[in-house]
């Protein structure tokens, strides 16, 4: 083998490890962004919610999270399995329909879930606040969730302004409602 | 070479009707080891997540409907990407995740061998330099040594 052929071999097998372990360093990265987040708003900062952008679960459109700029989101992350959703989801309809007037948005966003089972759930529950569907789950690293249900709270300005792990109370969604929709 | 290939078709023989039954009529056994549970990352088999068990019922259902074994995957799939197959589909960027391993067996195997050939094309070369070879066929002693075995034999003689 002459040293040219040697030397582009070991090129190939450098850059080869390299792009694996630059992959690797990329997704754990992300993943410490992302819970990141959560220990940001902890910390009491307000860091820019990151971008999310579904169809609806049911309809042919696709709601982006950007489009409700302007208005404050309470972002409900669920599945028509779990438990505890069962319970936030009245109470996301009754805020919903209390404060729509003054700028409030409900976004649940069903993941890891069938579709089917998700309308029957919207449909039990009668829920008329926008509703997205993302079976894979694919948005849920980005916001940092680890499980169902975690709900963000989001201001005006598009900003995380407070998190719910696991099931809220009413005091709980009540005192971030109006945190995110205080005026900045 | 004609024995070998009798093997080959008698295996042929054996597997493909298997796999054609596994693809007409798949058991819930067999598909819960090739998906996997959206929630935990794990097969279905080793899974009892509560979206474990209801991918368990939709299976079922699927299967008593007449349902072959792709289009049950492609069913689930549909619902929860690609990510819920426990080995990815041989299509498009997929491919990567069969060929890497096989690519870096291969070239594993052909480094092992260069280095074992470059070695023993090495070996006669250092042998010559180092003199004849002994009575014994092993190579000769470093000179050094074999002047300090001489002194030990010749104070043990004295």
């Amino acid at each position: 083998m002459t040293r040219r052929t040697t030397l582009v071999l070991q090129a190939v097998a450098v850059a080869l490890v390299a792009s694996l372990v630059g992959l690797l360093a990329w997704q754990v990265l992300n993943k410490e962004a992302a819970a990141g987040l959560v220990s940001a708003v902890q910390r009491g900062e307000t860091p820019a919610a990151p971008p999310l952008d579904l169809p609806e679960l049911e309809g042919d459109e696709r709601i982006s999270l950007a489009s409700y700029r302007g208005q404050a989101v309470v972002l409900n992350f669920w599945a028509s399995w779990c438990e505890p959703c069962k319970e936030e989801a009245p109470m996301l309809e009754a805020a919903w329909k209390r404060h729509r007037e003054r700028g409030l948005v409900v976004l649940g966003v069903n993941a890891q879930d069938f579709e089917d089972d998700a309308r029957d759930f919207a449909d039990r529950y009668g829920l008329t606040y926008p509703l997205v569907h993302d079976g894979p789950g694919s948005s849920l690293g980005r916001f940092g969730l680890t499980g169902f249900p975690e709900t963000w709270w989001i201001d005006r300005e598009g900003r995380l302004v407070a998190y719910a792990q696991g099931e809220f109370t009413q005091e709980q969604l009540d005192a971030n409602i109006e945190k995110a929709l205080r005026p900045s | 070479m004609t024995r070998r290939l009798a093997l080959v078709v008698a295996v042929l023989a054996v597997a493909a009707p298997a796999a054609l039954a596994s693809e007409q009529s798949p058991t819930l056994a067999e598909l819960e080891r090739e998906l996997v549970c959206p929630t935990c990352d794990t097969t279905l088999a080793m899974s009892n997540a509560p979206i474990a068990e209801r991918m368990r019922a939709d299976i079922r259902e699927r299967i008593e409907a007449g349902q072959t074994k792709s289009e049950i995957k492609a069913a689930m799939v549909e619902q929860f990407g690609e990510a819920v197959l426990a080995a990815p589909p041989r299509s498009g960027f997929n491919w990567l995740a069969w060929l890497l391993p096989l690519g870096g067996l291969a070239g594993a195997a052909v480094a092992v061998t260069l280095f074992a050939r470059r070695w023993l094309r090495s070996r006669p070369a250092s042998v010559s330099a180092g003199g004849a070879p002994g009575a014994n066929g092993a190579p000769p002693l470093d000179p050094a040594l074999e002047r300090r075995v001489d002194e030990e034999l010749a104070r043990f003689d004295a």
